[in-house]
């Protein structure tokens, strides 16, 4: 045993490695003083200078969340939130919209290299045309020349809410209502930025489209707000993915992400979130408070989920499918993995409603340290959803004796059509496993980061190449070896 | 709910009672009664069961055992077996000596309230109540407060010979509807062996709600195995708690079937607090006509090596409805733990709904622990190949579901509970055992 407990100190100490992505870039930032009030709300739509109707929407979300209470069902654990004592607007100081990339703030552009992700390279090496938010203000957008020729929009919420408000009007809060859930609300009345996306009928968009987040200034909660529309025999896939700089406060973030797949249309939807998850003693790091959901609206129509969430101190997030459109799909990929003291309770809601509706679920949890993983999922067949079908898979993978795996699913069947199935797992990396690949020379780091990626794979596959790359590499960044 | 009613009848039994661990005990559960309430579908653990619709009765609490059953009455809803067993009969929650017929030298069966008096006092303080911990809901709070006319049953080391033990709930509900709460506290010493069938049943036309607790304690090798059979009346509502603790390396095997009854709740919790235990659920519920059937059950892994299956069935025809409800916790020290669990429905019927929810809460790495969970409808393949063999539709779809049905049911130990049991399922299957 002792060899092995000199792994597990080498494990140890890759595991304990500092969070490589934590810096502060240096940006003047154009901030609104703390708190929540009628006031900031109408200050922020002021600075965005929004249309009547949009702040009307805000202050009725606002109202509304006034009257309600945090939710405490998750399996989570956090100190209260104050409110008050978070700024609700900052926006990098950049008077002149950039036209190319040169015109980007040089501070900012090696914040994106620093990262493996400059601009330069994905714009010349895979096509991708990224829409970088960095604390609520998109300000950089490519390849939006080339997209428009097509049709597709693609650019700030902000901007959408300026150039397409009859858009904006007709699907914002139609999947995610302005009072759907307390994190919701609290977006709804204060979000300052995001993305907007909208594929005309027919269309397929050539190049993935890719949003990096970053939460920069201090103590700024991000409120960001996603809506993707997909019109008829259109498809598009989205990519969104985080990290951030290294704090000593929590900070919050409550995004709000929407999707509506008309006739026949699709989306794919895929996150690689590492926000900063605390030190190694638990304290810091993003309280990451998501609403996430898409609906399939008309018949055919597709909507799929893909997510890596290796990040966040504390992650509540259920990107759900309402499957409303006869024969429509609805899929769910995740890996969570949680180290140190953080805690995860991610899953999905699939609603059928339509007739011959498909869904599968594939959940993979990987739990170290002294941290918890919950999966949470929803499975509902509606009176009139014949012949639905769902497949759930969960699976949790503990890695030493302090962590904790937990599933809840949820399973509700009102028509006697529907086949569902549900299977969950719990194991750790067996030492027949490690001593396979150890008797064919493979070094136990080697073999266990081996095994978490072929853990994974399912999940991993469903990336795109550009994603999946960067997704092992967190990985392996966050549980290079660890081994129970 | 009239809250005063039931405050009045609390102080009653308080004031005629002795003081002493059972009178602290439910003055502690009717506070928590009078805090909690009757439980909305608000709480998670009545999320699917509108149980509160229930005290919007009247309910008349019975007074003291009033002489209304006889041995006839009793005669008729015996179950088979009974010849070689021990009966133990509970008239509207009040355990009835009279009707009661210990046939075992090794078993002792004392009220409750002397059991915490006299020589048991020890094993009453530790064990009795235990079950709150684990259910914090006002029913069950209620139940702890109105503890009175309960029973202790204590089985000693049986020499390997399982010892028969059948318990009959019998509510009388003649005049007006019966509201009972009985209560027991099992201890099953070193090497006793018990095979403990359960049942319940009203008597009278009246609507009935049964709601009874029994705790169960098994010491080193003991052997426990529980048949719970619920077919009552279409009125007659039960919520059901079982709580078994394995303080001594045991074994203990229940076996849960829900037929008939308005709306009935089952908790079943298992405590595993000493190594190599090793425990076995599994439960038939096949709900018909309005019937809404709930199983909430729990496997408490406490320390190492210790083994858990546990399997539940569901068939839901007509309007009945179903819950199952399964959590597996696998504490800390509890390294080595094997858990599963299974949980699989047919649904017969397009207004019949299903909600299940199996849950696996795990801090220990070293475990292997699955749950697994389907909703489906017969096979349409399996249909057809009988039909091609000249059988009709609905014979072969009775065949099928009783097939379905039959790995819960073999898994009764006790011959003619289980031949009983067989021919319920069948009977409700309309189907003939050949």
């Amino acid at each position: 045993m002792d060899t092995m407990n000199d792994i597990n100190s080498d494990i140890q100490k890759a595991v304990m490695a500092d969070y490589k992505y934590g810096f502060v870039t240096d940006i003047e930032a154009d901030a609104a003083p703390k708190g929540l009030n009628e006031e900031i709300i109408r200050f922020i739509s002021v600075k965005k200078n929004e249309p009547e109707w949009m702040l009307e929407w805000r202050l009725k979300a606002y109202r509304h969340w006034l009257n309600m209470e945090e939710p405490s069902w998750a399996n989570l654990k956090h100190p209260p939130i104050d409110y008050q004592d978070i700024i609700y607007y900052s926006a990098p100081k950049q008077k002149v919209k950039p036209g190319s990339l040169d015109e980007i703030d040089p501070e900012l552009r090696r914040t994106f290299e620093k990262l493996g992700i400059s601009l330069e390279e994905q714009k010349r090496l895979s096509g991708v045309a990224v829409d970088a938010v960095v604390d609520s203000v998109s300000i950089g957008t490519t390849f939006k020349a080339q997209l428009a020729e097509l049709g597709i929009i693609f650019c700030s919420m902000s901007e959408a809410i300026q150039e397409h408000p009859e858009l904006v009007r007709k699907y914002l809060g139609s999947v995610v209502p302005a009072t759907d859930n307390y994190f919701a609300a609290l977006n709804s009345a204060v979000f300052t930025d995001g993305s907007f996306c909208y594929i005309p009928e027919g269309v397929r968009c050539p190049m993935e489209l890719s949003t990096y987040f970053r939460i920069n200034a201090e103590n700024t909660g991000q409120f960001e707000r996603t809506l993707i529309v997909a019109e008829p025999g259109s498809y598009v896939s989205y990519l969104e993915g985080c990290t951030a700089p290294m704090r000593d406060e929590n900070q919050l973030h409550a995004a709000v992400v929407e999707l509506v797949a008309q006739e026949r249309g699709e989306i794919k939807y895929s996150t690689v979130q590492n926000w900063y998850p605390g030190d190694k003693q638990g304290n810091g790091g993003i309280y990451n408070f998501v609403t996430k959901r898409g609906i399939c609206k008309g018949d055919h129509a597709k909507i799929s989920w893909t997510q890596v969430e290796t990040g966040s101190a504390i992650t509540w997030k259920y990107p759900s499918v309402i499957l409303k459109g006869d024969h429509s799909v609805g899929e769910f990929y995740s890996v969570a993995l949680t180290n140190h003291y953080q805690q995860a309770d991610t899953g999905t809601k699939m609603m059928h409603i339509g007739k011959n509706t498909r869904s599968r679920i594939v959940s993979k949890g990987i739990s170290a340290g002294f941290s918890n993983n919950s999966y949470r999922g929803l499975v509902q067949v509606g009176k009139n959803a014949a012949n639905a079908r769902n497949f759930s898979q969960c699976d949790s993978l503990l890695l030493g004796d302090k962590c904790g795996a937990h599933t809840f699913p949820y399973i509700e069947v009102k028509n006697n059509t529907g086949v569902v199935e549900h299977e969950a797992t719990t194991s750790k990396i067996g030492e027949d496993q490690l001593f396979y690949c150890n008797q064919r020379g493979i070094d136990t780091e080697t073999a266990v980061a081996l095994i978490i990626n072929g853990f994974a794979r399912e999940v991993m596959n469903q990336l795109p190449m550009e994603f999946a790359v960067e997704a092992q590499k967190l990985l392996a960044i966050s549980l290079e070896g660890s081994v129970g | 709910m009239n809250t005063q009613y039931y405050q009045d009848h609390f102080t009653r039994l308080q004031a005629a009672t002795r003081p002493g661990h059972l009178h602290a005990r439910r003055e502690e559960a009717f506070r928590d009664f009078s805090r909690l309430g009757i439980p909305t579908t608000r709480n998670e653990e009545w999320k699917y069961t509108r149980i509160s619709g229930l005290f919007n009765k009247e309910w008349h609490l019975p007074l003291l055992q009033e002489k209304t059953i006889t041995e006839n009455d009793l005669h008729a809803v015996r179950l088979p077996g009974y010849e070689t067993a021990s009966e133990l009969v509970f008239v509207n929650g009040f355990f009835s000596f009279a009707l009661s017929n210990i046939r075992s030298e090794s078993l002792t069966v004392l009220p409750l309230e002397e059991a915490a008096a006299n020589g048991y006092s020890d094993i009453v303080s530790a064990h009795f109540g235990h079950s709150s911990g684990y259910i914090k809901d006002g029913i069950h709070a209620l139940n702890t407060a109105f503890t009175e006319g309960g029973v202790f049953i204590h089985l000693r080391k049986t020499k390997h010979e399982k010892q028969p033990v059948y318990i009959y709930h019998l509510t009388t509900a003649e005049h007006e509807p019966g509201f009972t709460q009985p209560r027991s506290l099992v201890y099953l010493g070193e090497q006793a062996e018990m095979q403990l069938v359960e049942t319940s049943m009203c008597l009278g036309q009246q609507d009935s709600l049964n709601s009874q607790v029994i705790e169960i304690v098994l010491e080193e090798a003991a052997v426990l195995e529980y048949y719970k059979i619920q077919h009552d009346h279409d009125n007659a509502s039960q919520v059901n708690t079982t709580h078994i603790r394995q303080i001594g390396k045991s074994y203990s095997h229940t076996v849960t079937l829900s037929l008939n009854g308005n709306m009935v709740r089952n908790n079943l919790n298992v405590v595993l607090e000493a190594s190599h235990s090793e425990a076995h659920l599994y439960g038939l519920y096949f709900p018909k006509g309005k019937s809404h059937i709930d199983n909430h059950t729990i496997v408490d892994n406490r320390v190492p090596h210790c083994e858990s299956n546990e399997l539940y069935k569901g068939i839901l025809d007509e309007q009945g409805t179903g819950v199952f409800n399964g959590k597996i916790f696998v504490r800390q020290p509890a390294q080595k733990t094997n858990a599963f669990q299974s949980n699989k429905n047919v649904l017969l019927s397009d207004t019949a709904a299903i909600n299940t929810k199996p849950q696996l809460e795990i801090f220990a790495d070293d475990v292997k622990c699955s749950h697994g969970c389907t909703v489906g409808r017969l096979s349409e393949e399996g249909l057809f190949y009988l039909q091609s063999r000249g059988i009709p539709e609905k014979t072969a779809q009775s065949m099928l579901l009783h097939g379905f049905a039959e790995d819960v049911l073999e898994k009764i130990k006790l011959e003619p509970i289980r031949r009983y049991a067989d021919a319920l399922v069948a009977a409700r299957l309309e189907y003939d055992i050949v």
